[in-house]
């Protein structure tokens, strides 16, 4: 097999490994950044609203155009980018095994491995979930915002933390009718300023609520909701029936852990940022010392959080190498720290913030 | 077709150019650089497969090709997920049943 060598490997191009890659080509190291699909960007191009955080997290910008601006400084880095590059394994713990344009392989032997491969959408099964029709609500964001086509016109979300309140007020704006907006726990679950938009709109939402089954013979044609008790259990007689051709699922994500747990990084269980991900310390190295992780992939957040991470992840995989003096790495490490915990405060933020902190805390119990 | 034409943050869709697809045998318009789904689904398409013990239809679930449920056979090769594959000029997909068969 082919092999080349390169000094820091980035695997996946969405918001944290886009970062990551800029972040360590800025301290002077050599960056390869890697992704399966055709375009770069992860799933930044169908993030068509206006991001969270301070100035300094480009709050107020969309994704869509942060993922332009990134792009753009990637390229200006001279930051080398393989599409339609799968990395497949990583093999004593320095050799990525990618197959090109589902092609050929090859091996990139790398002083430093940036794992950045983001989540996967949950899903949850009721009768009927198989019928085409049901689908992940990140699909149907895909569908409406990056290609301009829609999945359908009458629309039930299941789900109403923000990628269901997000996606279900995009799928407004795609010219799409959402039906009803259910949630199985009792208060809803996304920021107030998305939730209320779609409840501006006039979008029902029904808390205490989950779907019981999809209706169709080769399409989703209605789905039966139901009332849940204080135990999470349907109510007899509770259901009705909404007339859907769509069913998104908003369910939370998993991390995409295969590639990092596949390589030997030790995993810790986080249930609160999606379950077993790779343990890593505060600077994202993972218990393999030349195997860093950043964004989803180490725990459920968002793509503003993930893209600290990145930068992070970045640096320290650079200073690993000695690039940087001791003075211009801790200044920037500190400037980001502060960055990350800013984007984990208040009432949401918090949590995720004790979360993270328990993972690297654990960091040298788990090595 | 189920095409976002005017859009309140992306604004007019964007000319592209038109790329001719043969599914199930029919001659369709496919948009250059777009994935396979998405045509099919512009089309009006929603069924890619059919399971192979009860016929049941499988479409698209995940979009970003990791669930395998929108698979279907692509110039005679089974499987091909279509969610993450683009369209190209020419290419004759067909609605696949079970795991296919290559051709």
């Amino acid at each position: 097999m082919k092999r080349v060598q390169r000094e820091i490997v980035v695997i996946g191009s969405g918001p944290a490994g886009l970062c990551a890659a800029i972040e360590a080509a800025q301290a002077g190291a050599g960056v390869l950044l890697l992704d399966e699909n055709a375009k770069p960007g992860g799933q930044l191009f169908k993030q068509i609203h206006k991001f969270f955080g301070s100035a300094d997290h480009r709050a107020g910008v969309r994704g869509l155009d942060i993922g332009v601006q990134l792009l753009k400084q990637a390229e200006d880095l001279n930051i080398e980018v393989w599409l339609n590059s799968e990395a497949c394994g990583i093999f004593d713990q320095n050799s990525v095994w990618v197959v090109r344009d589902k092609q050929h392989s090859i091996t990139v032997e790398a002083q430093r491995i940036i794992i950045a491969t983001g989540a996967v959408e949950n899903s949850i099964n009721f009768p009927g979930w198989t019928l085409p029709g049901v689908m992940g609500a990140g699909a149907a964001q895909t569908m409406i915002n990056v290609n301009r086509v829609l999945p359908g016109h009458r629309v039930l979300m299941v789900g109403s933390g923000n990628v269901g309140v997000i996606v279900s007020y995009q799928l407004l704006q795609a010219g799409a009718q959402v039906v009803a907006i259910v949630e199985a726990a009792p208060t809803l679950g996304g920021y107030g300023v998305h939730t209320a938009k779609v409840r501006r709109a006039g979008v029902p939402f029904y808390a205490s609520h989950t779907v019981k089954e999809a209706r169709g013979t080769d399409h989703v044609k209605s789905a039966v909701l139901v009332n849940l008790d204080s135990n999470w259990q349907p109510i007899d007689g509770s259901e009705f029936e909404v007339e859907v051709d769509t069913i998104c699922i908003a369910t939370g994500l998993t991390p995409a852990v295969e590639l990092a747990f596949g390589s030997g990084c030790t995993p810790v269980n986080s249930p609160a940022l999606g379950g077993l991900v790779p343990v890593h310390d505060a600077g994202m190295k993972s218990s393999n010392e030349s195997i860093y992780v950043a964004g989803d992939v180490c725990g459920v957040e968002e793509a503003s959080t993930a893209m600290e991470e990145g930068r992070i992840a970045g640096l320290c995989a650079a200073h690993s190498l000695s690039y940087l003096d001791e003075a211009a790495f801790s200044r920037r490490f500190e400037q980001l720290q502060h960055n990350v915990n800013a984007l984990r405060s208040g009432m949401f933020g918090q949590r995720r913030r004790e979360a993270k902190e328990s993972i690297v805390s654990s960091y040298g119990v788990h090595r | 077709m189920n095409r976002i034409v005017d859009h309140p943050i992306l604004g007019p869709l964007a000319d592209a150019e038109v790329v001719h697809i043969i599914v199930d045998g029919v001659a369709l318009t496919a948009r250059k650089g777009e994935m396979i789904a998405a045509a099919l689904i512009a089309n009006g398409k929603n069924t890619f497969r059919r399971t192979v013990k009860r016929d049941e239809p499988r479409g698209i679930y995940c979009g970003i090709g990791r669930c395998t449920d929108c698979v279907m056979t692509v110039n005679g090769i089974p499987n091909v997920r279509t969610c993450v594959t683009e369209v190209a000029e020419g290419m004759v997909i067909e609605t696949q049943l079970g795991s296919g068969e290559w051709q």
